[in-house]
């Protein structure tokens, strides 16, 4: 089982991603933008970075990207897709997944560890977790800040200790369905406790096990 | 101010001797475009003349360097075919000027240097210093620049691992901005900055040329302040992360697939740095047409293409049969790509614009024909009374009501607010980050890391420039061993006043003879720095503040590296290193507790500094806790522990001298009783981790827990949201 890793230009964490879906067991390939084909792949990941370098707003170029159209199709197949970071304000500009990301509360980069708390346990980012789970995770954003006038979005990680104003608490956030989920924080950070914590493998391991065959 | 009836070469920062020079040169009054090219490459901050007759005093040489001074970058060797690539470089001014766009293409500029050399670039760390805080001016600088180096070291994905900040009214009128990058990369993608043989294509990849930056060198770099200085924002370039992003990506793969023969980056004096030099070093000549160069505004004349500083910009040198690959890359990667020329035989540069020849010069005339000068340098007569005083120090004030003043001081409290704003954990192989003493990078896949440190300190190199220097290399080698890591090389970033004044260069050629001596005893070579002079504002020069950057390589890495938040209740805490004296000259409780700065610092010992070395590298193996003693001396030290573990110390005296002397050299061990002897003659028990309050001695009051964290995490939030 395979799961695609977006490269748009401006993406940076794709490695990051790639080297911990391996280091936990799971198959994963470097997708170009351009990429109108994504039928060998069970999921997809889009990283985190600053695709298209965040001109116009965060994810509001990207979402035109060739690759978008193919990601939305398995979107809607039901195939695990998770955006993390600016791959969830990808999301969110796309449409696959409700509300929108502004900038943090104090108008400043956050990059630090952040505990957060399993609110549902039915997505494809917590389903090996606890509800009620604690993990640290680091934050890396300055556009946070997550806003749903709907009121729709099921919020599947809860900050603890809410850091730059998103509504609801939300660090991650999924569609009805479960299989869309974009979160804030990085869990492919959180993989090995000698760069800082291992609390984003419960999570990655979540995606590995929602994977089945396309 | 600058006269119209001024020559052009005076306007353009030209000395007469130097525009006679290039007449002798050329045997011909030079063209428009020749003398922009000479002003700029001849300028202070690209041709070092001031400097020169002094860097090669410098040891440069070991088994392990593969590139020395002189390229873009560093070059050493990590076994197993790793090799990294470093260097450091100054944006004083431009900050200044401009602190967002300042801060941020100091970046990129430097980032550019690294990956030049064949390197993905990893990791930068940032010295920055300003005026105090409580003047709005220093606060916008400061946010400015922090910001700016966010907003573009983040964006372009190379996390900021590390630094340092200080704030002293010595950087009121000038503040300092100097950037590290350390890159790695396998021995068959090393790349040098050569034109390649007669027939090489010369590619133009990057953003459009435009007229930003135009004189940035030798306008900005290379000249004194005053505080209208802001008339001078136009000659600050402006960053595009987003570009450099992608050019970066675009080089690493043209390395990959081993399509370049040499590369440059375009950034002081642009265009005519970019020929001049990869030409002069391979020995040859080059055609470049101007027309070819893809610009973003119409009209620009030679030498505004000449001297243009638009940022994100690279040269490389293919052989003919391989353009067209190296531009299909380039339009992968969707960054504009233009072939602007042909290297030749013969020393000749010739460069055309609008079908005319605009400059015809020797190449290597831009470098190598530099003016070198050799300004006279004379010791200050204040310095020896300065050296006469004792440093006194107040002494009306427990140990516990000191250590919370200098908890409270911006530049020894929590960088938090800073480094909080620095993406400083992308790639996933910062070990030990930001907030420690030196950082510590794994490289995957192998059992070693990287450990570097930047350290910089004018209150000490004010009050004697050679001590002092040589104390800062001493100290950074210190911070890398207490991370597990052997001391490899240093690069560094001169920062001065005006050359032009004795005492200032007497300053400056004591440091590079301290620097020098420290790295002899260490046996670790310079390779690479960056000499920023006239950093004075309305005639008053800035403390010579030389900054450090050194590599040092953990083989193998300690399984589980020290850390200073790992302190638990009934650990011992014990000062290895010599007896300190009681001198407070140059240290932070001078500044903090008596404001004012005088005396002598404390002579660097090469046999203690090297044995302290070897010990903390071989303790960062067995212990939980190894921390350099530094700003603020021993008592800052352990609070800084307490902090970070959340526990309380008992420290065996409480003598202000004895608790914040910065004399060097020293380390502290935290460790579980027994862990491991320590040498009697080079280390002493101080102190018992217990309880939540930090006591010293016998005095009655205490430091709580809540307390210091409360002064050393706000000590710069507080200060910022006036």
């Amino acid at each position: 089982m395979k799961t695609a890793v977006v490269v748009f230009p401006g993406t940076n964490c794709e490695h990051d991603v790639v080297h911990a879906l391996e280091s936990l067991g799971g198959e994963a390939e470097l997708v170009w933008h351009r990429n109108t084909d994504l039928s060998g792949f069970d999921g997809v990941v889009l990283p985190g970075g600053f695709a298209h370098g965040d001109y116009l707003r965060t994810g509001a170029i990207a979402r035109f990207s060739p690759v978008m159209a193919e990601v939305e199709r398995m979107a809607e197949q039901g195939a695990p897709v998770l955006g993390i970071c600016n791959g969830f304000q990808v999301l969110c500009e796309s449409g696959l997944l409700p509300g929108a990301l502004i900038a943090n509360r104090d108008l400043a980069f956050i990059c630090r560890f952040v505990a957060v708390e399993v609110a549902d346990t039915e997505t494809i980012l917590t389903r090996s977790a606890d509800r009620g789970q604690r993990v640290d995770i680091p934050l890396n954003s300055y556009e946070g800040n997550w806003v749903d006038p709907s009121g729709t979005g099921r919020v599947v990680l809860r900050y603890v200790d809410e850091p730059n104003g998103s509504q609801r608490s939300a660090a991650a956030v999924s569609n009805e369905d479960g299989n869309v989920v974009g979160v804030m924080p990085h869990p492919e950070r959180a993989i090995d406790e000698l760069v800082g914590s291992t609390g984003g493998t419960v999570l990655l391991k979540s995606f590995l096990e929602s994977l089945v065959p396309a | 101010m600058t006269s119209i009836a001024e020559p052009i070469h005076r306007q353009l920062g030209m000395t007469d001797p130097e525009y006679d020079s290039v007449i002798e040169i050329l045997g011909r009054e030079p063209r428009p475009a020749e003398l922009a090219m000479y002003s700029v490459m001849w300028s202070e901050h690209c041709s070092y003349k001031s400097s020169r007759s002094h860097l090669g005093r410098f040891p440069t040489e070991a088994p392990w360097v593969v590139v020395g001074p002189g390229e873009n970058a560093g070059v050493v060797d990590l076994g197993d075919g790793w090799l990294a690539a470093l260097r450091i470089e100054s944006h004083n001014h431009p900050s200044f000027v401009e602190p967002y766009q300042g801060a941020a293409t100091g970046v990129g500029g430097i980032i550019r240097d690294v990956f030049t050399m064949g390197a993905r670039p990893i990791a930068l760390w940032d010295q920055i210093r300003f005026g105090p805080l409580n003047e709005p001016k220093n606060r916008y600088l400061f946010a400015g620049v922090v910001a700016g180096i966010a907003g573009y070291g983040n964006a372009v994905g190379v996390p900021t691992v590390g630094g340092e900040v200080e704030f002293d009214p010595t950087y009121s009128g000038n503040p300092l901005v100097n950037v590290m990058c350390l890159g790695i990369l396998k021995r068959e993608q090393l790349v040098l900055g050569t034109a390649g043989p007669p027939g090489s294509i010369a590619v133009l990849l990057g953003k459009a040329t435009g007229r930003d930056g135009i004189g940035g060198a030798s306008v900005l770099a290379s000249a004194s302040f005053d505080y209208e200085s802001d008339e001078k924002r136009p000659s600050v370039q402006v960053g595009d992360p987003f570009e450099e992003k992608k050019l970066i990506e675009a080089c690493l793969e043209l390395y990959d697939k081993s399509l370049v023969i040499g590369v440059q980056d375009l950034g002081a004096a642009g265009l005519s740095c970019a020929t001049s030099e990869p030409a002069g070093r391979a020995g040859v000549g080059m055609d470049i047409d101007l027309d070819s160069v893809h610009v973003r505004e119409t009209g620009m004349s030679a030498p505004e293409l000449l001297m243009s500083e638009s940022q994100e910009r690279m040269m490389a040198f293919v052989s003919p049969e391989k353009v067209n690959e190296v531009l299909s890359i380039a339009n992968k990667w969707e960054i504009n790509s233009a072939v602007i020329g042909t290297v030749k035989a013969g020393p000749t540069l010739t460069i055309r614009h609008e079908g005319e020849v605009v400059a015809e010069i020797p190449a290597a005339s831009l470098a190598d024909d530099a003016p070198i000068l050799d300004r006279p340098s004379e010791q200050p007569a204040w310095l020896s009374q300065e050296w006469a005083k004792d440093a006194p120090l107040r002494q009306d004030l427990e140990a516990s009501e000191a250590l919370k003043m200098l908890l409270d001081d911006p530049a020894v409290g929590s960088s938090a607010w800073i480094h909080e704003q620095y993406d400083h954990m992308l790639f996933l192989n910062t070990v030990v980050g930001p907030g420690s003493d030196g950082a510590l990078l794994r490289i995957k896949g192998t059992d070693k890391a990287m450990a570097v440190s930047t350290d910089g300190n004018g209150r000490l190199c004010y009050l004697d420039p050679r001590r002092g220097s040589a104390r800062l290399v001493y100290e950074a080698a210190l911070n890398v061993a207490v991370t597990g890591a052997r001391p490899m090389a240093v690069v560094d970033n001169l920062n001065f006043g005006n050359p032009e004044k004795p005492d200032v260069m007497w300053q400056f050629v004591e440091s590079v003879e301290g620097i020098s001596t420290a790295c002899e005893s260490l046996g670790i070579p310079v390779v690479g720095g960056n000499v920023s002079f006239y950093n004075e504002t309305d005639g008053v020069d800035i403390h010579p503040t030389p900054v450090i950057g050194l590599l040092g390589l953990a083989d193998p890495a300690p399984v589980d590296p020290p850390r200073i938040s790992r302190a638990t209740d009934g650990m011992e805490i014990w000062e290895v290193g010599p007896e300190p004296t009681t001198s407070m000259a140059a240290s932070v409780a001078q500044r903090v507790l008596n404001g004012g700065l005088a005396g002598r610092p404390t002579e660097p010992d090469p046999v203690a500094a090297v044995r302290s070395v070897q010990l903390a590298a071989e303790l960062a193996h067995q212990v939980p806790t190894l921390h350099d003693i530094s700003d603020g001396g021993l008592a800052v030290a352990v609070a800084e522990i307490c902090i970070a573990s959340g526990v309380g110390a008992r420290v065996l005296f409480d003598d202000l001298r004895r608790l914040f002397t910065e004399d060097p050299h020293r380390f502290l061990v935290v460790m579980a009783p027994g862990t491991t002897k320590l040498p009697d003659d080079f280390a002493r028990r101080v102190g018992t981790v217990e309880g939540t309050t930090i006591t010293f001695g016998k005095d009655r009051a205490s430091v709580s827990l809540d307390e210091a964290r409360k002064a050393f995490g706000q000590a710069i939030p507080r200060r910022m949201s006036v």
